[in-house]
């Protein structure tokens, strides 16, 4: 049982830098230092107007913390490994293409054409096989929802495809 | 005295009382459905308040916590999946009663327990929050600042999860409040030059981003989780044997879970954990918790509903949220014109008192409504996850771009969606994040104008007796975590 506890506790050379913690924390940091670095970037007041402190201090304590704390994290993870998760499979990797999709179509094409293919996309994807349901769900549930929004919240949505037909 | 009367102001009008009602069946539906719960679905709803007026878009979030917070019973007693975090603790007792056939005793003694809990903490509410909103009467800036970092170190301290990775993302949701124009210079901080970004990252793309679309890429990785389902004929109510014999562990889980919700952290998670447990360290019949003890359910059900009431008390004394769902009320309030905090006491009690009436009824229409239709909401978990998460994205998406008709928010909202899937995947919690962000102007704020009180010298804290008290509590806070894990590797 000891034995297991020593095992589990330490880290092989190979394996320090492809964990997990490693992984995790490697970005918090990489993320930490790039915004820390930004920070010299923002203009600074005259010592007459400045009241207390400069714009850029207090996002500067906020990143040293979080670089203080990730390498803390990083340093208990060698005593108490994080949880193992299992890899990630293929409906995670769909659904995420799908979110990208959407924002191209979005952003190119028309927001309700988007909104409507990912729905199909992601509920076909998941395992529907009906047609009447993905219907439902691509077509009639965004149509409702586009009307329900336009109507009672006066909402405009942007221009597209479809979108400009609707309104012209 | 005549405040009371306020309180039943959602009684006496029509508009008031179906809104409520609505809020109730809408609250239920989101407990009951796994991975949605009444932050995302306060979120979701949020763009729809703004055709209300402020109270009747407070009371509708109200009852949307409430019955949420109960409505996560309905699914961990039948599927042993809690509809909400705070049901978690139900699975472990109230799935193996409803093996043995007794569901409808299980979900009577949730729905019981759960309203008991949720009155007691509304009479807490109605009691302390005046009280707390008169102390902070005698707050100024440097006591706010002490306060707010107070509120984040025991959300990393009694939150879920790692207390060091509660910080971090904590000071990183402060860190995102401080992107778009600096509030006293008026100079850009991280907006790379986009427009959209001067203006600052708005709460609900950041809020549904983390709440829903995360809870999207994680219920992907879920798609082959079979839920085995136990029947449920009828909900019973508890008989006098089963009250004798949870009486005093709803009593206590009522106390413990009301305590627990004034902390700012994941109350009603935290508080029926800590109810449960106690439960069953003051129980003759500890060895049957886990096996289906109709205590445990009691213990767990009565503290995450009382923790609603708590949870509200520093929400509308102070201005500072006692949990993700009511840092959702807290923007509601805010996005309404209504600040809360001291001044709110004195100058809107009927609108204060409005709320509190409205929880209180929201706890009894949710006890009527579990008690004659939980079979009818349970019934709403057979909708597939493939035709309901496309639903929610849409009604995400365009909720997310009505507030400012923007699709820059769009983008925020699938950003944070991504983020929030990894965070929760290593076990950083995503409520301190958002807790972060509505706290990191106060936080930012207060602090730079006490340095200006005291002419830039830091040390001058120290000499604040109230701001001196919360630096030190925040210390215990933080040192709480490591005190604990030393006790339990020497035992």
């Amino acid at each position: 049982m000891k034995h297991d506890t020593k095992k589990q506790g330490t880290k092989s050379n190979s394996s320090l830098f492809f964990s997990t913690e490693f992984k995790a924390c490697f970005v918090i940091l990489f993320f930490s230092i790039f915004a820390f670095i930004i920070t010299f970037t923002f203009d600074e007041v005259p010592p007459i107007l400045n009241r207390g402190i400069q714009p850029a201090t207090f996002p500067k304590i906020l990143l040293i913390l979080i670089i203080l704390l990730t390498c803390l994290v990083y340093y208990l993870s060698f005593k108490t490994p994080w949880k193992k998760n299992k890899n990630l499979d293929k409906p995670f990797f769909i659904t995420l293409f799908v979110l990208i999709l959407f924002v191209l179509i979005a952003k190119f094409i028309d927001f309700f054409l988007a909104i409507g293919s990912l729905s199909f996309l992601i509920s076909y994807f998941w395992g529907e096989r009906k047609i009447l349901f993905l219907l439902m769900v691509s077509i009639l549930f965004p149509i409702i929802v586009f009307i329900f929004f336009e109507t009672i919240l006066g909402l405009r949505f942007p221009g597209g495809i479809i979108t400009n037909l609707y309104y012209s | 005295m005549e405040n009371f009367y306020l309180m039943f102001a959602p009684l006496l009008s029509t508009k008031l009382f179906v809104v409520l009602f609505l809020g109730t069946v809408f609250g239920l539906i989101l407990g009951v459905l796994p991975g949605l719960g009444p932050t995302t679905g306060g979120a979701l709803i949020l763009p729809f308040t703004m055709t209300l007026d402020p109270l009747s878009a407070i009371v509708l979030l109200t009852a949307i916590y409430c019955a949420g917070t109960y409505g996560g019973a309905i699914t961990a007693v039948l599927i042993n999946t809690p509809g909400t975090p705070a049901a978690a603790a139900t699975c472990l007792d109230g799935y193996p009663l409803a093996q043995k056939g007794e569901a409808g005793r299980a979900l009577g003694m949730a729905t019981v327990s759960s309203t008991f809990g949720g009155i007691f903490s509304v009479i807490v509410l109605v009691f302390f929050a005046p009280l707390l909103a008169k102390l902070a009467y005698e707050f100024g800036q440097p006591e706010y600042f002490a306060l707010a970092i107070f509120g984040l170190t025991m959300l990393a301290s009694i939150g879920e999860g790692s207390p060091i990775k509660n910080l971090i993302a904590g000071a990183f949701g402060i860190l995102i409040s401080t992107v778009g124009k600096d509030f006293m210079t008026s100079i850009d901080r991280f907006t790379f030059g986009i427009n959209e970004l001067t203006e600052g990252i708005g709460f609900i793309p950041v809020v549904v981003g983390l709440f829903a679309m995360s809870e999207m890429l994680i219920q992907s990785t879920l798609l082959k989780q079979i839920f085995n389902r136990v029947a449920l004929k009828a909900v019973k109510l508890p008989t006098i044997d089963d009250y004798k014999l949870t009486w005093k562990t709803i009593l206590r889980s009522s106390g413990i879970g009301s305590f627990i919700g004034v902390l700012p952290a994941e109350g009603g998670t935290v508080a029926s954990l800590i109810g449960y447990s106690e439960a069953k360290r003051w129980s003759k019949n500890p060895q049957d918790f886990g096996k289906g003890s109709i205590e445990g359910v009691a213990g767990a059900e009565a503290a995450n509903n009382a923790a609603t009431g708590g949870a509200m008390v520093p929400t509308l004394a102070l201005g500072i949220p006692g949990s993700a769902t009511t840092a959702v009320i807290l923007t509601g309030l805010i996005i309404h014109g209504v600040r809360p905090g001291p001044s709110l006491f004195r100058e809107q009690p009927d609108f204060l008192y409005g709320i509190f009436g409205a929880m209180l009824v929201a706890n009894i229409l949710f006890f009527i409504l579990g008690f004659f239709g939980a079979k009818i909401f349970a019934r709403i978990t057979l909708v597939p996850n493939r035709l309901l998460w496309p639903m929610i994205f849409a009604v995400s998406v365009c909720g997310t771009y009505s507030l400012s008709q923007s699709l820059t928010d769009v983008w925020i909202m699938l950003f944070f969606g991504v983020l929030g899937f990894f965070m929760r995947r290593y076990g950083f919690s995503v409520v301190p994040v958002i807790i972060g962000l509505i706290l990191g102007e106060l936080v930012e704020g207060t602090l730079r104008q006490s340095l200006v009180i005291f002419d830039g010298n830091w040390l001058m804290f120290l000499t604040r007796p109230i701001a001196l008290t919360f630096f030190i509590l925040a210390l215990i806070a933080l040192l709480f975590p490591l005190i604990n894990r030393k006790k339990n590797e020497q035992n």
